[in-house]
């Protein structure tokens, strides 16, 4: 077990390593001169080359990305050109901001799912399975932007329960545990849930009509066991599936975020990412797509990690 | 192929031991579709909003580009305006019929690339193997290191926002998913049997993969890509709604949701009508995938 | 190459009668297994280990052993569908891709192999005229000609052509599929066609009417066979000479009838005496074979058979039998201790008068 962990941190590494890469050749994906990233287009002469320099844009490609890694991993990810602040900084409050929404919405959709797919595995060829075939074909063929608009228009407009707009009263984006910050949490949470939940729901839903098939289960039966005996076998088996797609889906979560972010304004990373792109604010891009993947790096790792330590068949062996 | 369609109609019920129809595979699997209600279903609103958006020009009532500052957001039903207008004043339903081209070009043109760039590196590699397939695999590993959102909006972000440059993003987002699965269903018809009995006919690789590889990887990953036409569409118009994609003042579905979101407040019906396209058409791919994948499931 | 292909035999016979239409010579293939990502040293399972066996023109050499002894990797070695480490062939007296001996494309023209399961050797996209004459095709042969043969083949394998050329694979039989994977070998005329457990897959009495067909082609086209199976029946049914493998070599080699009469290794006798006979005079009190084969990546010493022999003796361990003429039986050869009377063994001779 211990040396399964180990191999998959080494393996963890190059992938990590490339992550760095891609961010780094984003720089360079974008048109024209790499130094329009840091330097304002009006700058002077000298001032260019003194941040040239400063940056070693002036040494050969794989040395600036030694450099900049060598600085990244010190916590420095560059200035933002539209704040004048550090990139490291913004991001982080922007992720933590991100990671509370991306949670949220992971615990909802999730839970939800794996209730919604077990009552329909369950109730194989009921209405309940029908309701929650339904709800999962919708889930995941649903826009999420338009759902937060939806939702916007039903319980913001008509009915004035959740506020619209932001992360707390004022336009605050310090985030608080408090009853006006968690409203405003409500509808953006919401919105993200429904991206987990879809699959959640059909992939609990298949393995436990699947599982209620097999033989082990009617042998259990037979022996006697009562329905909630039965139903921790399932959820046994079921549980390191059930966390692999859970996990890739809270990946998801992150990347879908940008959108929903944008439509509630909620000042998380992918309110950061259309500030960086649209002002064209490279250092700040390129930080924030790091600084996502690593978590998704390290969150596919965990799941890699976790998942034989709960499967009954690999925990053994 | 259609020589086997001539021989099976005429002697049918002559002899005792008739002879079966024998069809091909992808006729077995057209015919299956074609009794299948949720197939016909999905199948005939695509239909219906691909007919509306290429014969947009002729069949929508105004031009979408012309706006008007005393018409802006008439509400649904209002006269001359059948599903209302937006914010400058444009005919929505025109809007709407027109967007549908670009919308469902930006879905559809990523998936298609992909499968064709896809496929190709993936039977590549799983039927070379050895190393070359192991460093093509590593290498797109990395792209799963990245939430396909974020990736596309990260690609397309840094090219600068613009139709090509995210469908550009799409397709590189979509093409690492298609070769791995060309690539594991490579690797496991290479090992068949009739692969090493073509080998031992002397036949080159080329005619190997083209005859005997081709055909029977095709259906796995035909099943995949159709399965990725909604998430397109989804991601598609998320990049148009993010303003990376397609630029005002050109219609399509997901731009539109991005200039009408101001207008939650005076008109909510209008705002929500591009996303709803967007939901219909994604949920009709979705339920057309799985009618495939359940039609091309026929154990053969 | 149309007028080689449509000739009877593509390349003529050079050697005569007399001369072997196969010669293989210690055939060796090691399979590298990963070790852990600790290990340091790679092991190899010796999957064939240095097999050496002629085929006469004209006859049936039938190949038998346990499952995982090395039978099919021997085939796909002579096929040329892996590549050996070691070991040359002769065939009909020309080295094969070697100095100016004949090239591998008309080697395998010359050399068709018919597989176990007849599903998975039909490509399952292809009506079963089309794989008969996808070959012919790939050598030049035109579309319409290569139809037309392919339709004489099923003809020739019992498979009415009007009924069955335009069906796919999932619309036939077991049996009806093997046919077509017989028919497909023969369309290049082959002179030497490896059965790799080819009716192992099949009903008895299905199995029987392959058997009988293979046997008609057999004397129709001068065809020599290379016939591996596990089912000793049916081998000394369809065999004339036959080759015992054990892990990966030949423990004992010779006619049929001898082998079947009058097995001279230890382990061909252990096998034959778990096969039920039909004749309740003939059923011997032999042990069958005790345990399993031992693991291949680490096989015992000396000879390979002794930690499941009746008669290991030290000398066992100690000395790897060599495969060698009976005495007065030349063509009888098997690799054991107790015929070799300088083996050392206390009961060497002794076993084999009794």
């Amino acid at each position: 077990m211990f040396a399964y962990i180990i191999k998959r941190l080494i393996y963890a590494i190059p992938i990590a390593l490339s992550v760095t890469v891609v961010s780094f050749v984003l720089v360079y994906l974008a048109p024209g001169d790499p130094l329009n990233a840091i330097a304002p287009a009006d700058a002077p002469e000298e001032v260019i080359v003194a941040l040239k320099s400063a940056y070693g844009l002036d040494k050969p490609v794989p040395v600036q990305y030694g450099l900049w890694l060598l600085r990244a991993v010190q916590g420095d990810l560059g200035t933002s050109i539209a704040s004048g602040r550090a990139v490291t900084a913004e991001v982080l409050s922007a992720v933590s901001n991100t990671l509370l929404l991306a949670g949220m919405a992971a615990l909802g959709g999730v839970l939800i799912g794996c209730i919604l797919g077990a009552l329909a595995g369950y109730r194989h060829g009921t209405w309940i399975d029908r309701v929650a075939t339904v709800i999962s074909v919708i889930g995941v063929s649903i826009p999420h932007y338009w759902l937060g608009l939806v939702l916007t228009i039903v319980f913001s407009i008509w009915l004035p329960w959740f506020p619209a707009m932001g992360a707390g009263p004022g336009g605050s984006s310090e985030w608080l545990w408090d009853v006006e910050h968690l409203r405003h949490l409500v509808l953006p949470a919401l919105t993200l849930s429904v991206i987990p939940m879809g699959i959640i729901t059909r992939t609990v839903r298949a393995l436990v009509a699947d599982m209620l098939e097999q033989e082990f289960v009617t042998a259990l039966r037979a022996r006697g066991l009562s329905g909630v005996a039965v139903f921790r076998h399932i959820a046994k088996n079921t549980a390191p599936t059930v966390l692999a797609v859970a996990g890739l889906q809270i990946g998801y979560l992150m990347g879908g975020s940008i959108l929903v972010e944008t439509v509630f304004a909620w000042p998380g990373t992918g309110f950061l990412l259309n500030t960086a792109i649209f002002q064209r604010d490279i250092p700040l891009l390129q930080g924030t797509i790091l600084v996502l993947c690593m978590f998704f790096v390290v969150l596919n790792l965990l799941v890699d990690i976790l998942q034989p330590l709960i499967d009954p068949r690999m925990g053994r062996g | 192929m259609s020589a086997s369609l001539e021989l099976s109609l005429p002697a049918a019920s002559v002899a005792a031991p008739a002879p079966q129809p024998s069809r091909s595979y992808w006729l077995v699997v057209w015919r299956q579709l074609r009794r299948d209600p949720m197939a016909l279903a999905a199948g005939g609103v695509l239909l219906l909003i691909v007919g509306a958006a290429v014969f947009a020009p002729w069949l929508a009532p105004a031009d979408p580009y012309k706006a008007s500052m005393i018409k802006r957001l008439l509400p649904i039903g209002s006269p001359g305006f059948l599903l209302g207008t937006d914010e400058l004043g444009r005919d929505m339903l025109s809007r709407l019929m027109h967007g549908g081209r670009l919308s469902l070009l930006m879905g559809v043109v990523p998936v298609l690339a992909a499968f064709g760039i896809g496929t190709t590196i993936g039977l590549l590699a799983g039927y070379i193997g050895g190393k070359v397939n192991m460093v093509i695999m590593r290498v797109l590993d990395v792209f799963y290191a990245f939430p396909s959102v974020l990736l596309a909006v990260a690609i397309s972000g840094a090219l600068g926002p613009g139709m090509s440059n995210s469908l550009l993003a799409l397709t590189l987002v979509f093409v690492p998913q298609v070769v791995r699965v060309a690539e594991s269903v490579t690797t496991q018809v290479r090992q068949l049997d009739y692969i090493e009995a073509a080998r031992m006919s002397g036949a080159s690789a080329f005619s190997i993969i083209r005859v005997h590889v081709l055909g029977n990887v095709l259906g796995p990953v035909f099943v995949y890509a159709t399965g990725l036409l909604s998430v397109s569409m989804i991601l598609a118009s998320g990049l148009s709604f993010l303003g990376l994609g397609v630029k005002p003042p050109e219609p399509e579905w997901g731009l539109m949701l991005n200039t009408l979101r101001s207008a939650i407040y005076v008109n909510p019906w209008i705002a929500a009508l591009p996303g709803a396209l967007i939901f219909v058409t994604s949920i009709a791919f979705n339920l057309l995938a799985d009618s495939v994948r359940s039609a091309m499931d026929i154990r053969r | 190459m149309k007028q080689t292909l449509t000739s009877p035999s593509p390349v003529q016979d050079r050697g005569g009668p007399a001369q072997p239409l196969l010669v293989v010579r210690d055939l060796k293939k090691h399979f590298a297994v990963r070790g852990g990502p600790l290990e340091r040293s790679k092991k190899f399972v010796h999957a064939v280990d240095g097999v050496s066996f002629s085929v006469p023109k004209g006859k049936t050499l039938g190949i038998v052993g346990e499952s995982g002894c090395g039978k099919s990797t021997t085939a796909r070695l002579i096929a040329r569908l892996m590549a050996a480490d070691s070991g040359s062939m002769v065939f009909d007296g020309e080295g094969v891709e070697e100095f100016g001996g004949i090239r591998l494309k008309e080697f395998r023209r010359n050399l068709q192999m018919v597989f176990q399961d007849s599903f998975a050797s039909l490509n399952p996209r292809l009506t079963i005229a089309e794989t008969i004459a996808y070959g012919p095709r790939v050598h030049g042969m035109p579309a319409a000609e290569a139809m037309r043969q392919a339709q004489a083949l099923l003809a020739r394998v019992g498979l009415e052509p009007a009924q069955f050329a335009s069906r796919y694979p999932h619309e036939l039989s077991g049996g009806q599929r093997q046919r077509v994977n017989i028919a497909r070998a023969l369309a290049f005329d082959p002179r030497l066609v490896i059965l790799d457990e080819a009716v192992a897959a099949l009903d008895k009495s299905v199995q029987a009417q392959v058997l009988n067909l293979l046997q008609e082609l057999k004397a129709e086209r001068q065809l020599t066979y290379l016939f591996i199976s596990h089912d000793l029946h049916v081998v000394h049914y369809i065999s004339d000479y036959v080759m015992v493998m054990y892990l990966g070599q030949v423990v004992e080699t010779g006619p049929v009838e001898r082998i079947y009469g009058q097995a001279a290794h230890p382990y061909t006798r252990a096998l034959l005496s778990a096969v039920p006979s039909m004749d309740p005079d003939n059923r011997t009190q032999a042990s069958p074979l005790a345990g399993d084969p031992p693991n291949p990546i680490n096989p015992p010493s000396g000879c390979r058979f002794r930690d499941r022999c009746p008669h290991a003796h030290p000398v066992c361990a100690a000395k790897t039998p060599a495969l060698i003429g009976l005495p007065g039986e030349p063509a009888h050869q098997a690799a054991c201790h107790l015929n070799d009377p300088a083996s050392g063994h206390p009961a060497a001779l002794m076993e084999i008068q009794p």
